[in-house]
């Protein structure tokens, strides 16, 4: 276990002085981008409006019961910037892209590609992580603040559809406002933002150290995503309490 | 930028009591050998003999117990080695990117260490992919290819390189007799044309004979006989006998 920690911390050095290259990268950067952006931005838009329904509809009719109706956009609001969008959104790119990170670098490390770039001098790191790991630093928090604006959306379309709530959209969002600001925001961004290094630097490791064929790969994959989520609920609590105002 | 240049010398090759073992199982039991600049050197020997293990010894990708392997003179795992001497490898499997098309595949190398403009990429390319006589092939991707022509997009790939040394790992396997002969030319011409070094570890006695300038054979990671074709064939050693004469018998 410490030395996979090790290991990735030494992955994650690596990749970091290797980001003046990025530049070179950027077709590859690209790529990765659209892949994380295609391929999660719908599940992004559909897990974020229910999370965000859902919020509302556990906590609105408890609060109007007390009235205390004008705290359902803060508290739906507040949650899910700080909390539910980022780590949620974080869990399900673990599980799509992280997961397809250590899919696919694992089998170019049993089927001898990695190998055969190291014979031709091209680091794989440059070439593999790198790209990888810019796209997803990049791609996560879009994803995570378009997650926040839907999932803010589920919830004011729940407080004026449900009967027992009975809100209307302005009253949704003025109260909204006046409970979430910018810095909210932005620790949910960046929370996002360490999970997506985490997320990257897990599953690349992962892939990169893939043994033994078909089923060393199907292990690799399994954990990259266990370790990721493990990883990404303890950084969030650290970063909760050295966030918390 | 660099240039590649176009004609290049064969580099040397020692080896010197080099040792290897896995899970305690000795693969390389302490091997000797030196191999000239420009020369074509096959390294024989039955499957599980360590050949593959130290062709990967041989162009750094594995570190060994003991003993050290020197590339003109540097040690393969100094940081220097892959830098100041082209050196390239052909995998038994072929090791394709599976990802990137043919051509891209075999402009790697030029691509990613921007030594060609595109157009001369391509250009290099399709030359390339002629010699080995897969010409337009460049838009494939390595799925539609047999195992056969992924060696031959490898070798053309290795080709690219303009390499000093050159390693196969069985680089006829998987080949149709006319498709191996093709390629031991290839082989030959690229000695001739940039007197590269060829390190070539294979079983096929057709191809060791008809290409190799000096053969050893080795047995359970140990040297058995060096030598020229002629000087190998006329060894007395039971185990080489069995092992070039080797045949089927019509039961």
């Amino acid at each position: 276990m410490f030395q996979n920690v090790g290991e990735m911390v030494v992955l994650f050095w690596a990749t970091l002085l290797a980001l003046p290259l990025t530049w070179r990268q950027r077709h590859k950067v690209f790529d990765q981008f659209f892949e994380i952006g295609n391929a999660s931005l719908l599940m992004v838009c559909i897990l974020s409006f229910f999370i965000g329904g859902v919020i509302a509809l556990q906590t609105g009719p408890l609060l109007v019961e007390r009235g205390l109706g004008s705290y359902v956009g803060g508290v739906v609001g507040y949650s899910i910037c700080k909390e539910l969008a980022p780590v949620m959104m974080s869990i399900l790119i673990a599980g799509r892209i992280g997961s397809a990170m250590a899919a696919e670098i694992g089998s170019m490390r049993v089927y001898q590609e990695i190998d055969a770039l190291r014979t031709m001098n091209i680091n794989p790191i440059h070439y593999l992580v790198l790209p990888r790991l810019v796209a997803i630093a990049i791609a996560l928090p879009l994803l995570v603040t378009f997650a926040i604006l839907v999932g803010w959306l589920g919830g004011g379309f729940v407080c004026v559809a449900n009967n027992h709530i009975g809100l209307s959209f302005p009253a949704f969002f003025s109260a909204l406002r006046d409970t979430v600001d910018v810095q909210d925001f932005a620790n949910g961004v960046f929370k996002s933002f360490i999970f997506a290094l985490v997320i990257a630097v897990v599953s690349c490791h992962q892939g990169l150290i893939t043994r033994g064929g078909p089923r060393g790969i199907g292990r690799s994959v399994t954990k990259a995503v266990v370790n990721s989520i493990v990883l990404i609920v303890i950084c969030d609590y650290l970063l909760t309490r050295i966030l918390l105002k | 930028m660099t240039d590649t240049p176009s004609h290049s010398q064969g580099v040397s090759v020692q080896v010197r009591g080099l040792r290897k073992s896995f899970d305690g199982q000795e693969v390389l039991a302490g091997l000797d050998f030196d191999v000239r600049p420009g020369e074509i050197f096959v390294i024989m020997g039955p499957s599980g003999s360590g050949k593959t293990v130290l062709l990967k010894h041989l162009i750094g990708l594995e570190a060994p117990d003991a003993g050290e392997i020197l590339i003109g003179g540097q040690s393969v795992q100094s940081p220097e080695v892959m830098n100041q001497y082209r050196m390239a490898m052909v995998f038994q499997s072929g090791a394709l990117l599976n990802s990137l098309t043919v051509g891209e595949n075999v402009g790697l190398y030029l691509c990613e260490h921007r030594l060609k403009s595109p157009e001369e990429i391509a250009r290099i390319v399709a030359e390339k992919l002629e010699v080995v006589g897969l010409k337009g092939t460049e838009d494939k991707m390595p799925s539609d290819l047999s195992g056969g022509m992924k060696k031959r997009v490898a070798i053309a790939r290795a080709l690219v390189i303009e390499p000093q040394l050159i390693l196969y790992d069985e680089p006829t396997s998987e080949l149709d007799p006319l498709s191996a002969v093709v390629i031991a030319e290839e082989i030959v011409n690229l000695k001739e044309r940039i007197q590269v070094t060829s390190l070539i570890v294979s079983h096929d006695r057709d191809l060791a004979f008809g290409v190799a300038d000096r053969i050893a054979v080795i047995n359970q990671g140990r040297i058995l006989s060096i030598g020229t074709p002629d000087e190998v064939r006329r060894q007395t050693d039971p185990l080489i006998k069995q092992f070039l004469h080797a045949g089927f018998k019509r039961l």
